[in-house]
């Protein structure tokens, strides 16, 4: 069973939300409630899990409930209808004693305008929630101590948040939900209010954390590129409902409505898609060294090219013009694994605009190989192509289009950067 | 029968309060001389010490209470000067009582504004309650209540001081509640996401940063205060007001203006003070981002 399982949770805004719900769950939608009765929907029936360990993004516009839906995790609000069990246990069943031991020991979180105590030092409001917690002065200064050090804000402990940027004191508000030791992290539009260049700090620095830490995040955010970048899996809501979870090759690939298709179609593609999720199976395996076989095979199944494997170990490429004029030289030949060029190949979890270089100037498919080098599959400039291109089919790809408009965003267009 | 627009409420109203104040003198006099006893017993200790200590001491004190609320020499050279003032026109004596029953009513006033502000902030039907008393207590002419009081607590400094304490608590209650309301939501969220409780939230993240807004509210209170000195002096209570009050009687302007001078310069040094104190609490408390 997942660590977080939300089951079907119902939030009406309103003066009497209860009685409500039964409309809802006959199927009156959001502008229907809200001109008939005076009620807002806020969620309708959203169901998630989420693993143990995983990243996982809630994303959607301003008004898609995405914030409302984090705070019923730790219960800042109650949801109308529906259950949250975090390790099969209701939250929702909890006293209010069991809830604030809930909010001490299993969840933290991070807010998106930072939530700092403004008369509090760094090194205080760090220690915060141990503070809450009942643990002792010296020990949750010195546990405060260590995470201010991890963020990176060794130094600043006596300073007030006035007193620090922006990114500062959001690191600050991630230090202060770290040093609780709670084994799940939620995070409210967390980078949300910081410039792009300090936000992409502060994923790569949640992303590096993470990998230390193996916490389980639920992370909030309105912007695509984010949840691509640092989320295991995505859900995107829509006007308080699901439209799809995935993880983000899903998400870009197979988009389940108009709704998300409009949102992934500005995504840079090359970017956030790896080799592994769009490679094809090699065509010709070639597990011997011997040349004139491997020519024959080759003219046999009319293939251009053979890719060669030595115990399971990626050699390198021949082509079949090749063999034929090294076949036809005088005296003997080479061994066909120290023959086949192995000077293009790229790893399985690089990025497609990492391998558009090597794919764009071989003549044959891309070998792709895995860490421990062996073949797992080859990748064609037409293959990549074919994801590259927007679903709705009809724009080139994702440069040309930016070009055409003056190359106003921030994603520059991919074959310049490939150069 | 004729008929009358106006029934006579007034008779049984009037009939009904005074039957009401008799039953209280009758039936708990003794309580509430009681209470008026343990209340005149710190007011004249405290009377005694200010107008038995040496001038000089006091001045020094007042120097260094503004010098700790402000950081400012400039202040403390301030207050001393018009100290050392009252003291020049002969008032030192009177100012003294006069500072020692507005200590004790702005003591009781925080003792009760602060917790009845605190309450009204967090609960929106008692603050519905509530609001329509302040405001009765804010401009009914205090006559009305001097009247009742001085029969339950005799003649002099406590009815003085209730009168007081009725008349300038209410703006120590609002300004808590609106600073309480005030603070910033998303750090009463963050607190309570970390598990604090009401207490803990209110303790931690409230009150320290409603403290500005609380600290303008004993400002006000003392202002109020000092604006009663003079019909608190109607019922016996000596000080300043006196002074005022028999420039009134004896058609002497000059002792008049000497009394409502002492007062200025006391209203001088009390509200430069708490306002300094008040200012220094600003640092570090708006939430930026």
């Amino acid at each position: 069973m997942a660590l977080i399982e939300v089951q079907n949770i119902t939030k009406i805004f309103g003066s009497a939300p209860k009685k409500q719900l039964a409309k809802v769950k006959e199927g009156m939608g959001k502008e229907q409630l809200l001109a008939e009765t005076g009620h807002t929907l806020g969620l309708h029936d959203v169901s998630l899990s989420i693993e143990k360990g995983e990243i996982f993004v809630i994303m959607g516009l301003s008004g898609s409930g995405k914030s409302t839906l984090i705070r019923h995790f730790n219960r800042l609000i109650d949801p109308t209808d529906g259950h949250i069990l975090v390790d099969g246990v209701d939250v929702m069943g909890f006293s209010i004693k069991e809830l604030e031991e809930f909010r001490r020991h299993r969840m933290s979180m991070v807010f998106q305008r930072f939530g700092l105590m403004p008369h509090r030092t760094v090194l205080k409001n760090v220690a915060y929630g141990l503070e809450v917690q009942g643990k002792a002065k010296a020990e949750r200064e010195k546990v405060a101590r260590e995470w201010i050090d991890t963020v990176g804000l060794s130094g600043f402990e006596e300073q007030y948040p006035s007193q620090l940027s922006g990114g500062m004191q959001q690191r600050v508000g991630l230090a202060r939900a770290l040093a609780t030791d709670a084994d799940i992290l939620l995070m409210d539009e967390a980078f949300s209010a910081l410039d792009p260049l300090i936000r992409s700090q502060m994923q790569d620095q949640l992303v590096e954390l993470q990998e230390k830490l193996h916490k389980t995040i639920v992370f909030i955010t309105h912007d695509l590129d984010e949840a691509l970048r640092i989320g295991d899996k995505i859900a995107i809501l829509k006007d308080g409902v699901l439209s799809q979870v995935g993880t983000p090759p899903e998400i870009l690939l197979e988009p389940a409505d108009d709704y998300v298709r409009a949102f992934v179609r500005d995504v840079n593609r090359a970017r956030v898609l790896t080799v592994g999720t769009v490679m094809q199976p090699p065509v010709m395996r070639i597990t011997h060294d011997n040349m004139e076989k491997a020519l024959a095979d080759m003219r046999r199944y009319d293939e251009d090219f053979g890719y060669v494997v030595e115990n399971k170990e990626y050699r390198g490429v021949v082509t079949q013009e090749a063999l034929e004029e090294e076949i036809a030289k005088p005296g003997d030949s080479p061994s066909l694994y120290t023959f086949a060029d192995d000077s293009n190949a790229v790893e399985l979890e690089c990025t497609l605009e990492a391998a558009l270089p090597a794919t764009l100037e071989a003549e044959c498919p891309v070998a792709v190989v895995d860490e421990d080098g062996h073949l797992k599959g080859v990748l064609s400039a037409e293959g990549m192509g074919s994801v590259l291109i927007s679903p709705d089919g009809d724009k080139f790809d994702q440069g040309e289009k930016d070009v055409s408009e003056g190359g106003a965003k921030k994603d520059k267009p991919i074959l310049k950067e490939a150069s | 029968m004729e008929f009358n627009v106006f029934p006579n409420f007034g008779k049984p109203i009037k009939d009904g309060v005074n039957q009401f104040v008799e039953y209280l003198v009758v039936n708990y006099g003794d309580a509430t001389e009681a209470f008026s006893d343990s209340l005149l017993y710190f007011l004249v200790k405290l009377e005694r010490l200010l107008r038995g200590t040496d001038p000089i001491y006091i001045l020094v004190i007042v120097a260094l209470i503004a010098y700790v609320a402000s950081r400012k020499i400039s202040l403390s050279l301030l207050v001393v000067a018009g100290m050392w003032f009252i003291g020049a026109i002969g008032l030192w004596s009177q100012a003294m009582q006069t500072v020692a029953i507005l200590l004790v009513a702005v003591f009781i006033s925080i003792v009760i504004g602060i917790p009845l502000g605190v309450i009204s902030a967090r609960a929106d039907r008692f603050r519905a309650l509530l609001n329509p008393v302040l405001d009765l207590m804010q401009t009914i002419p205090s006559f009305v209540y001097l009247i009742p009081a001085a029969m339950l607590f005799g003649l002099g400094k406590v009815p003085a001081i209730l009168a007081t304490v009725i008349y300038a608590v209410p703006p120590l209650i609002r300004l808590t509640d609106l600073g309480i309301r005030h603070v910033d939501s998303a750090v009463v969220e963050a607190s309570r996401a970390f598990g604090a409780t009401r207490g803990q939230i209110l303790r931690d993240v409230q009150i320290p940063l409603a403290l500005p807004s609380i600290m303008q509210g004993i400002n006000q209170t003392l202002m109020m205060a000092l604006a009663m000195v003079v019909i608190a002096s109607m019922i016996g209570a000596r000080g300043v007001g006196e002074t005022v009050l028999l420039g009134l009687q004896r058609n002497d302007a000059g002792t008049g203006l000497l009394g409502g001078m002492a007062i200025v310069v006391l209203a001088v040094v009390f509200d430069r003070i708490t306002q300094a104190a008040g200012q220094r609490m600003q640092a570090h408390r708006k939430v930026t981002g």
